[in-house]
């Protein structure tokens, strides 16, 4: 490569856009030529700020685009924690806050847009917050901690975010709008009123057409309330501005740029300003004077000015404003023309109020195309009904189908290869397949998501035109998938594996559809899992009611719920250890394995254990294990909660509860979690006001936190929405799914789960919870129930022939004082001279 | 009753309504540990109980079913599968378990000697 002088761009500003500046100028070789300079004024790299409220669950790291903190690209420098004094044209120039002077041969502009405060008096009292950053966040988090009314100016779209946020703080929360309507912008009347009633349902206040004049101080300098015109002081002692965006064009100004009357740095159709060395893209610039306060357009600015920087003919020409979000369950979109302005359009609307649905379509004046709509309550036909905006293609015969409930929707419509599927980062449905083909991924679904379940279907039809079946078949026995056989055996009342494979499968069935079928008729059944012929479908642990060790005995483990246990117990389990000669451990768990039991000693094992109070611990199924508790507040001078109550409850609803794999519980007794309960699949943590529930946590392989399903619940509602998700999760996952797999599966994922188990969208919850009811009504001791019947203990013996033998291959050593067991080389044999009983 | 039965080389162990249909038992054949199986279609099969992957005497724990047309058990261990009629291991073509010669008399298991395989 022969010398040659590299050039240099700085880019003012690391959010979303500057952020995918960079992104794009590395992936398309801008940077061969040039050296870039990022600076960002927060301390921290770019990071998702679409999803800003999940920052209280997921924490900041999870937001981050750049975890490692800088890019792989070492010709990329970034600046961070640090502000830009100014620039000049003249001479080239940045100034840095620090002093440093930077040299540039092109300079990007993408310093985003801040929230417009209104100068009512009080605007700036202590109390008074915008939300914006992840600063901001914790600003209102701390201030939230000694509060308990909240209010937001503002009802679009980002001041019920920040409501969001003020209710999952605990607070009671206010959303004041000027407009008439809640998200103004997007939605109309009647949208708004149907989002209104669900917020309102949710416990928050929403007062429209209400100005604020002043934000009233109390005694001690702090916000208090919020004074309205011509209505009643709402208090309020957290106050969030939200009330619109305004570009942040100061140092343009400064500089001497063209601006839009509006605000926002001038620039052309690829992003020059009116200095051709000064480029704008995102919040911050205003192409052809507006500007667009969404992410997707400052992406698509971010690639045409890289584009136009390598020479390209790249262009912006405006953005399809279309927003799709989902409020506190709630889905709410908004897509093409919303208010039908085109001339001689015509509406479209189905309106559902008890359901709480509203879904408007906007149609061309001869019937024929779709130019926009709005849906609250279920947005389901979203990622349908955009790109027939956009490609213009026809409508269908009726359509109505579109938006009615349970229409074909998704399914009957071909989309063109053009029609864009995912409006954030402008992919068609054609780079879609495209992709697929090439056994590649495209950026669809990467930013808001909410294209997912579009894309998803896309791919799946590429690979069904190619003839490979998505096969989620469980083996060759059975064409179905786990819910599909769950679904089966409850629709038809399946009562044994020979009816299931009959109706359903060919063959006699293998170690994989046989343990699953066992499972699901205990789910739905719970009768004894060695009753009749259903011993035959059960792995050996559960055929044996034990765990199968590596010389063939088997482990024991007595159910100590939520690891409380009396002394006097403690001393049973230890004698029986002692007189069988079993390893003794703790477990992870809170309780005690006995190791080195022979099959034939486990029946005499048990009574001993069962005739002092002992039952099933269930270690050997996919079932519920344990509840794990730490001391709680009747000890620990921290908790404020008793968690080992709860844990023990918990555990004794949800014993002999069969599942698609094992499941774990645990209960901490304040903040500080010694439980772990966020490592388990449903995890519960004591507040002052209640509890919060956490699910989808798992050690192991993959370990996984368990995250926030709700908060601050009383006893009644934890153990309804458990009884649900667990009911939900048990219907509805694959085999050996645990449930942290299982929710990312589930299109919606966390937000899917909240919406069946604490919305109760789908209608489910009282079904779900019958069917744990009926569970929990018809638990008993499986291990008793064995000992007490001499056709199942038969199983329980060495030899058919020789109950009596011990088989020759077991065998211990000693280790640190206790059995271990001894490898077997080879087949052994006794000798022929064992007598041997009677058939 | 003795461990032989008038034709010498047989050993009864069992009824074989004690064997449950695509279930197995282990019986105690001249000292050695064999694992006895019945299959839905009626068929009793025989061979060591002791599975040379995980080197244990455990495979008439194990689970009984079908791969295409082949009756099989797979170990309880690390599921590798064994064809009932011949001992071969479905996963793993150099591994084999010896299997038995085993009849059924008036109700009665009878286990065999050894069998030949190719």
């Amino acid at each position: 490569m022969s010398p040659q002088y590299r050039k240099k761009i700085v880019v003012v500003g690391h959010g979303m856009v500057g952020h995918r500046f960079v992104q794009a100028a590395v992936e398309r070789g801008l940077t061969e030529t040039h050296d870039i300079v990022v600076v960002g004024e927060e301390p921290r790299p770019a990071y998702d700020r679409v999803v800003l409220t999940s920052f209280f669950e997921v924490g900041a790291e999870a937001l981050s685009f750049l975890p490692e903190g800088e890019y792989d690209d070492p010709r990329v420098r970034l600046v961070l924690g640090t502000e830009v004094e100014g620039f000049d044209p003249e001479t080239r120039t940045v100034l840095l806050d620090g002093g440093e002077v930077v040299q540039y041969d092109e300079l990007v502009l993408a310093t985003g847009a801040a929230p417009f405060v209104p100068p009512v008096p009080g605007h700036d009292l202590p109390g008074c917050f915008v939300y914006r950053t992840i600063e901001d966040l914790e600003a209102i988090r701390e201030a939230a901690a000694g509060a308990s009314v909240g209010a937001v100016i503002g009802g679009g779209l980002l001041g019920l975010e920040a409501a969001n946020a003020l209710r999952q703080l605990g607070l009671e929360t206010h959303v004041v709008e000027m407009a008439p309507r809640l998200m103004a912008v997007q939605v109309d009347d009647a949208g708004g009123a149907t989002l209104a009633r669900h917020i309102e349902s949710l416990g928050l206040s929403v007062h429209t057409n209400a100005m604020t004049s002043a934000v009233v101080e109390g005694a001690d300098g702090r916000a208090v309330g919020l004074a309205l015109k011509e209505a009643a002081t709402i208090p309020a002692e957290v106050v969030v501005f939200s009330a619109g965006i305004r570009p942040r064009d100061a140092l343009a100004r400064a500089a001497g740029l063209d601006l839009a009357e509006r605000g926002g740095v001038l620039v052309d159709e690829q992003g020059r300003s009116s200095d051709p060395h000064v480029w704008a893209i995102g919040e911050c610039a205003a192409p052809g004077g507006r500007m667009y306060g969404l992410v997707a357009p400052g992406y698509a600015m971010a690639e045409v000015a890289v584009d136009a920087m390598l020479g390209g003919p790249g262009a912006f020409t405006g953005a399809d404003m279309s927003t799709k979000l989902k409020l506190m369950g709630v889905d709410v979109a908004s897509f093409g023309d919303a208010f039908a302005t085109t001339p001689g359009a015509l509406e479209l609307v189905y309106s559902d109020a008890v359901a709480g649905v509203y879904k408007k379509l906007v149609i061309s004046e001869d019937g024929t195309r779709l130019l926009g709509g709005v849906l609250v309550g279920d947005a389901s036909a979203y990622g349908v009904l955009r790109p027939m905006v956009a490609s213009g293609i026809a409508l269908p015969d009726n359509p109505e189908d579109l938006i009615l409930p349970a229409g074909r929707g998704a399914a009957d419509i071909g989309l063109p290869d053009e029609a864009q599927v995912c409006s954030c980062n402008d992919v068609s449905k054609g780079d879609i397949v495209a992709a697929a083909a090439a056994g590649e991924t495209t950026r669809a679904g990467s930013t808001c998501g909410s294209c997912k379940v579009q894309t998803k279907k896309i791919i799946e039809d590429y690979y069904a035109s190619q003839g490979q079946e998505v096969d989620r078949s469980i083996c060759e026995h059975f064409p179905l998938t786990r819910q599909e056989l769950f679904d089966v055996v409850a629709v038809h009342g399946h009562r044994s594996f020979d009816q299931v494979v009959e109706a359903h499968g060919t063959g006699r069935g293998c170690d994989v559809c046989k343990p699953v079928i066992a499972s699901i008729l205990a789910s739905q059944l719970n009768g004894h899992v060695l009753e009749g012929d259903r011993r035959t479908l059960q792995d050996t642990n559960d055929a044996y009611l034990a765990n199968i060790q590596r010389n063939g005995t088997y482990s024991v483990v007595p159910r100590i719920p939520g690891g409380e246990i009396t002394p006097d117990k403690l001393i049973v389990i230890g004698e029986v250890a002692r007189d069988f000669g079993l390893y003794t451990k703790i477990t992870g768990g809170q309780r005690i394995d006995l190791f080195g039991a022979r099959m034939e000693q486990l029946p005499e094992i048990w009574r001993r254990l069962v005739d002092a109070g002992f039952e099933s611990g269930h270690a050997y199924g996919k079932a519920l294990r344990t509840v794990k508790s730490c001391v709680g507040s009747t000890w620990c001078r921290y908790g404020v909660q008793d968690s080992v109550q709860l844990a023990i409850d918990l555990e004794l609803r949800y014993r002999g509860l069969r599942s698609p794999h094992k499941l774990k519980g645990g209960v901490s007794g304040c903040a500080r979690e010694c439980a772990e309960a966020r490592a388990k699949d449903f995890g519960v943590i004591a507040t002052e006001q209640g509890w919060n529930l956490y699910v989808g946590g798992n050690g192991g392989a993959t370990p996984a936190h368990a995250r926030l399903l709700a908060g601050d619940l009383d006893r009644e509602t934890l153990i309804r929405y458990l009884d649900r998700y667990l009911m939900y999760y048990i219907r509805t996952a694959d085999r050996l799914q645990r449930t942290a797999p299982w929710i990312d599966s589930l299109d919606g994922g966390l937000d899917r789960v909240r919406e069946v188990v604490v919305d109760d969208a789908l209608g489910l919850g009282s079904e779900l919870e019958a069917a744990m009811a009926r569970h929990v009504d018809t638990y008993f001791d499986e291990w008793k129930a064995t000992i007490d019947d001499p056709e199942k203990l038969e199983r329980f013996v060495s030899f058919v022939n020789a109950p009596d033998v011990p088989d020759p291959h077991i065998s211990f050593r000693d280790e640190r004082g206790q059995i271990a067991p001894e490898d077997s080389s080879g087949p052994v044999s006794l000798g022929t001279t064992i007598p041997v009983g009677a058939p | 009753m003795t461990t032989s039965t008038d034709r010498s080389t047989y050993t009864a162990v069992c009824r074989l309504d004690q064997i449950e249909v695509e279930g197995g038992v282990t019986a105690l054949v001249d000292g050695a540990a064999v694992a006895i199986f019945r299959t839905h279609d009626g068929n009793v099969y025989a061979m060591s109980n002791y599975d040379p992957c995980s080197r244990a005497s455990v495979l008439a724990r194990g689970i009984v079913g079908t791969r295409g047309d082949v009756p099989f058990v797979a170990s309880p261990m690390h599921k590798q599968a064994f064809d009932l009629r011949t001992g071969q291991c479905l996963d793993d073509a150099d591994v084999r378990v010896p299997t038995f010669d085993v009849r059924v008399d008036d109700g009665i298991v009878l286990v065999g000697p050894p069998q030949e395989h190719p």
